[in-house]
């Protein structure tokens, strides 16, 4: 990462980052809460996904990074239908996928610098190779002064940088998240668009799941609409919906 | 606190919580059933000991009973029947018991009787066998009768029989304590396993995320419980030593009693207790682990 503490790695040229064949997704025996799904993101591209409460914005992000399973449909990440592939191929998915939560989930018991290092640490790096480079990636985020305090003392924002740069830290192709601005104020919510923006431009596609009509707005970035767990036309226009 | 973190001198944390609040209830009881278990093993250790004394002594000896007949004296039977099986391959020493030492044997069966010698006693020969090719009752009786000697031969094998089978069913009884301690320590430990990754169950999901194999995800809660019952297994053993200790030197020469022999080289047996714990400990976590970790997915 010396060359640039966040630049993604390189997807193959023209493949779809992410795409939905006629995906739909329950939970248990109950109903779809995602219908009929086609969609795809193209690498470096900068998407919102909204709708209201309980439309699927969270499922469908789930769905990407691999933590449920679609019910119909294919998905294929990075050009390789996730169905199909084997078992163990799915650590080596998620390592190309960045994920900042909702709730966050940091560990509480690590702190702000080994909640950041964890993604290479699991990657199987060495910590001489990659120390430095986690040190810049959280100075670049603003945590250069608090990478050894634990996530407990951290203010709400911090935490949520905090959260962006391990999701960011190994260089994922594509970054997921769900409601990152929701539990911070606007300020705040401008800094971490600005984060999502800079990381964009660097290469990694960006998908974001949010209520934020502000904050979508003011971007002019095309927004995949969900409601009822099915893509509303008008906006499936604006990503290329087929 | 951020002032003084030198990134240059930074050495990874351990991904799951050094302690957990539960760790200390499942130390105990994990200690508790080492500790049973080091008993376990010392007690049959001294046991089997015992056992094979006592078989040992018997099989280098054996008794003849020996019946006069026609004119002869009973202990003019006892002396002629003696120097018969002395002279016979296999045998160290005969010795006819004086008729004193008869009486003393069958006095405890009948009671203080005043004309006790004017009973029909036979006489006893007993006899001392050659430890390294001792004869056996067989060639003892062929022996005797060859000789005109009428007499009852006992090689003890009855007894050495019993005990060897009582050895062998206390040696049993004591495996399958064993086995029964360590299937406890076992669910202990998956118990332990299910509730320590459903307290931790964000670091799973995060671990999982971030590309971690299931099986690097079991490793960690494997490795953890395996240290934590060997700890257990470390607190247990030492514990158990220190009982056995005590028992050897409140028993003195023959160890606690003459049937329960325990020799100092008996503590020995608790050394590979902690290894123990921890291997079924690493075995139970690895095998629970990631059978809930594939369940979360």
């Amino acid at each position: 990462m010396s060359r640039n503490p966040i630049a993604a790695a390189s997807s193959r040229i023209g493949e779809d980052v992410v795409r939905f064949d006629g995906v739909s997704m329950r939970y248990g025996r109950g109903p779809d809460v995602l219908s009929d799904l086609d969609f795809s993101l193209a690498p470096g591209s900068f998407h919102f996904v909204t709708g209201p409460s309980g439309a699927g914005k969270s499922s469908l992000l789930k769905l990407i990074y691999l933590a449920a399973r679609p019910s119909q449909g294919a998905i294929h990440l990075f050009g390789q239908d996730v169905g199909r592939a084997p078992a163990g191929a799915k650590p080596q998915l998620r390592r190309r996928i960045g994920v900042v939560f909702q709730d966050l989930v940091l560990l509480e018991h690590l702190s702000a610098f080994d909640n950041t290092a964890l993604p290479l640490r699991i990657a199987g790096g060495k910590p001489a190779d990659y120390r430095t480079d986690v040190a810049e990636l959280l100075a670049w985020v603003g945590l250069g002064a608090r990478m050894n305090a634990m996530p407990p003392t951290l203010a709400g924002g911090e935490r949520q940088r905090l959260a962006i740069a391990r999701a960011v830290v190994n260089r994922p192709e594509i970054l997921l998240a769900d409601e990152p601005t929701g539990n911070v104020d606007h300020e705040m919510a401008v800094r971490i668009f600005r984060l999502f923006v800079e990381l964009n431009r660097l290469g990694t596609t960006v998908l974001i799941a949010t209520h934020d009509q502000a904050l979508i707005s003011r971007s002019g970035r095309p927004v995949l609409h969900l409601d009822n767990g099915r893509i509303s036309r008008r906006a499936a226009q604006a990503v290329g919906v087929s | 606190m951020s002032e003084a973190f030198d990134a240059s001198r930074w050495r990874p944390a351990p991904f799951l919580p050094e302690k957990e609040a539960r760790d200390g209830a499942l130390i105990f009881v994990v200690a508790v059933l080492c500790f049973l278990a080091c008993l376990t093993a010392m007690g049959v250790i001294a046991a089997s000991r015992a056992a094979h004394a006592w078989t040992g002594q018997l099989v280098g000896e054996a008794t003849v009973i020996v019946r006069p007949h026609g004119g002869e004296t009973p202990d003019g039977a006892a002396a002629r029947a003696a120097e018969v099986l002395a002279g016979t391959a296999g045998v160290a020493e005969a010795r006819a018991l004086e008729p004193a030492k008869a009486y003393d044997l069958i006095r405890p069966w009948l009671g203080d009787v005043s004309d006790i010698e004017d009973l029909p006693v036979p006489r006893l020969v007993a006899v001392t066998l050659d430890p390294r090719h001792p004869a056996d009752a067989p060639r003892l009786k062929a022996a005797l009768a060859a000789q005109n000697v009428d007499a009852t031969v006992d090689d003890h094998s009855l007894w050495i029989k019993d005990i060897r089978r009582a050895g062998r069913v206390v040696s049993g009884l004591g495996a399958g304590v064993f086995l029964l301690i360590a299937a406890a320590a076992a669910a202990v430990v998956a118990f332990a396993t299910r509730a320590g990754l459903a307290a931790r169950r964000d670091v799973v999901e995060v671990l999982h995320l971030a590309g971690a194999e299931d099986s690097f995800i079991a490793g960690l809660f494997q490795a953890r419980f395996a240290r934590v019952a060997g700890q257990a297994g470390l607190l247990g053993a030492a514990a158990a030593a220190v009982l056995g200790a005590g028992l050897r030197v409140a028993g003195g020469g023959q160890g606690l009693t003459p049937a329960l022999p325990f020799a100092w080289s008996d503590l020995l047996a608790v050394i590979p207790c902690p290894l123990l714990a921890a291997l079924v400990a690493a075995a139970a976590a690895q095998v629970t682990a990631l059978r809930l970790i594939r369940e979360m997915q």
